[in-house]
């Protein structure tokens, strides 16, 4: 039907119908199942075809029977369920070590002076580094226990949230400060009523970062230092040519990964619920 | 009893009597103000009086010193010389009995309006204190037009209704003196003319003492017992003209010769000497 027949359906030549182009119409979770389809499909046919060596890429059908498989051993608690289990502390302390470190930090150079003059500029140029070459440091440091893959994820992840931190106490705008002032607000008042609330998004804008580096810090750790994690599986799974297992282990990784953004995404809504947020991965 | 003006030896100008009352409640005696070593004179030898429950303005262009004199009068900066003094004490530092108010309303957005307009008190006294002020909030915001936006939070006010809020958290301490710092220019015009309509009632209905800074003749005009024009480098007060219009000021009088005659005189002093 013309936009003219549908004017004329309701009698006015002045009611016209707004056209919107049908890929922008397409419905979130159809974009999403067609996306994947696609994406299986050229698996497929690439696999099929023998274009490469099933060594290097296994099919879809393989990689599916492999999730199933270790889906099996997770739930029925087997030996991968405790690498997961070790992989889940290091994630753990690790993220914790790094809010307790970054959110010191990080009101320290925001909040003081001496700390932005004085520390910053260290952050600043250890954060510049690979930070990753310093695994072997904390393995000689720690052994090849659970100690330094914590200390590298810890590592890796405080960065942002010292970084989120420090933005997120300069965001309060000079009317904010001036008005704190003329209310003969303290130090502390002015940091805990005023400054911390203004700086959450910033703050939740590092969180999310640091949540998601400190898998890779965590599985890093496990690569170089060994260990009994998940990093391990996926490790020797590579070496006996296991690519189907690499690719199913990497998928519930990424699954213990999305769990952990997510649970900062939640948590953000919660608690900076004026803060409409409307960054790519924000919006899970 | 307490009408009785200090002597300030070297005072250019002398102090006006307001049309509402003699008593002095902020003096400002030969205040200067200056930056880098004595290099910038932001301000100078600046001598002001306000009575209580009268209405003065001051005007000028921007960078004449205006923000630095409202700064020292809120007691955010000291001054370099001179005497500044609220309700018998001087000013030295930040104080209850000064109420502030800017261009941006600054409510916080995690907070209820209610919540916003106690801050005040919840700084000073204690989270109990300011749960005992949420009474006189709700008598303020019934004040100001706002009954019922208690629980409602600042991104479902209006720009408006956001500085009526920041009004209330003004008066909750019940200050000697309201600093009023271009409270209502982000504002559209026609809210702006209401909104100083409003300012004009609120004020008459509490007897308050306020300090308008402005860059808009007619709303100086039509608020002020008294218009105080800035000349700049270093800041200084070139006038003092005395609006003798009669009270309640209305949006009409906009329209009458005597308005006309006293923009035009204001804006004759502007012109002369600021904008070089």
């Amino acid at each position: 039907m013309t936009q003219k027949d549908h004017a004329q359906e309701r009698g006015s030549d002045t009611v016209w119908i707004e056209q919107v182009a049908w890929i922008d119409r397409v419905p979130r979770p159809v974009a999403m199942a067609f996306v994947f389809a696609v994406f299986v499909g050229i698996w497929h046919i690439v696999t099929q075809a023998g274009f490469v060596s099933p060594i290097i890429l296994p099919t879809p059908g393989e990689t599916f029977a492999d999730l199933v498989l270790v889906g099996r051993n997770l739930i029925s608690g087997e030996y991968m369920l405790a690498a997961l289990w070790v992989t889940l502390r290091e994630v753990a302390y690790g993220f914790a070590i790094a809010m307790m470190i970054g959110f010191s930090l990080g009101i320290i150079v925001g909040e003081t002076a001496f700390g932005e003059r004085a520390i910053m500029p260290y952050l600043v140029a250890i954060d510049t580094m690979p930070k990753v070459a310093f695994a072997p440091l904390f393995i000689a440091w720690l052994g090849f226990g659970i100690e330094s893959k914590v200390a590298l994820a810890a590592f890796i992840a405080t960065f942002p949230i010292v970084v989120g931190t420090a933005a997120g106490l300069h965001s309060a705008d000079a009317n904010a400060r001036m008005l704190f002032k003329t209310m003969g607000a303290s130090r502390l008042q002015t940091l805990f009523k005023m400054k911390l609330p203004t700086g959450l998004p910033q703050i939740f804008t590092g969180l999310k970062i640091a949540s998601v580096s400190v898998m890779a810090g965590a599985i890093t750790g496990e690569f170089l230092g060994g260990g009994r994690g998940f990093g391990e599986l996926i490790r020797v799974a590579s070496t006996q040519l296991n690519t189907p297992r690499v690719f199913s282990l990497i998928i519930y990784l990424s699954l213990v990964g999305m769990a952990l953004f997510g649970t900062v995404v939640w948590i953000q809504r919660r608690f900076v619920f004026w803060h409409k947020e409307r960054v790519v991965g924000g919006d899970l | 009893m307490e009408c009785q003006y200090p002597l300030m030896p070297g005072s250019a100008t002398m102090p006006v009597a307001t049309n509402t009352s003699h008593d002095v409640v902020y003096q400002l005696s030969g205040v200067s103000k200056t930056y880098a070593r004595n290099a910038v004179h932001a301000l100078e030898d600046i001598n002001l009086t306000l009575g209580k429950g009268s209405f003065s303005s001051i005007i000028g262009s921007s960078g004449c010193g205006k923000s630095t004199l409202l700064k020292i009068m809120a007691g955010l900066i000291p001054p370099s010389r001179g005497r500044v003094v609220l309700q018998g004490r001087p000013v030295t530092g930040s104080r209850r009995d000064i109420g502030m108010m800017f261009q941006q309303a600054t409510l916080f957005p995690w907070r209820t309006t209610i919540e916003n307009i106690v801050l005040p008190i919840e700084i000073r006294d204690g989270k109990a204190a300011a749960l005992a002020a949420h009474e006189p909030a709700r008598a303020l915001l019934e004040l100001v037009g706002l009954k019922g936006f208690d629980k409602a939070y600042p991104s479902e006010l209006s720009g408006g209704m956001a500085q009526r809020a920041a009004i209330c958290r003004m008066l909750i301490t019940e200050p000697a003196v309201l600093l009023l710092d271009e409270p209502f220019s982000a504002l559209d015009e026609l809210t702006r003319d209401f909104m100083n309509m409003e300012l004009q009632r609120i004020c008459t209905s509490r007897n308050a003492t306020a300090f308008l800074v402005t860059h808009s003749i007619p709303e100086a005009v039509i608020l002020s017992d008294v218009v105080y024009v800035m000349k700049p480098r270093p800041g200084r007060i070139a006038e003092e003209v005395v609006i003798d219009l009669p009270r309640p000021r209305t949006l009409d009088m906009i329209t009458t010769p005597k308005f006309g005659a006293l923009v035009e005189h204001i804006r004759g002093r502007l012109d002369k000497e600021t904008f070089i």
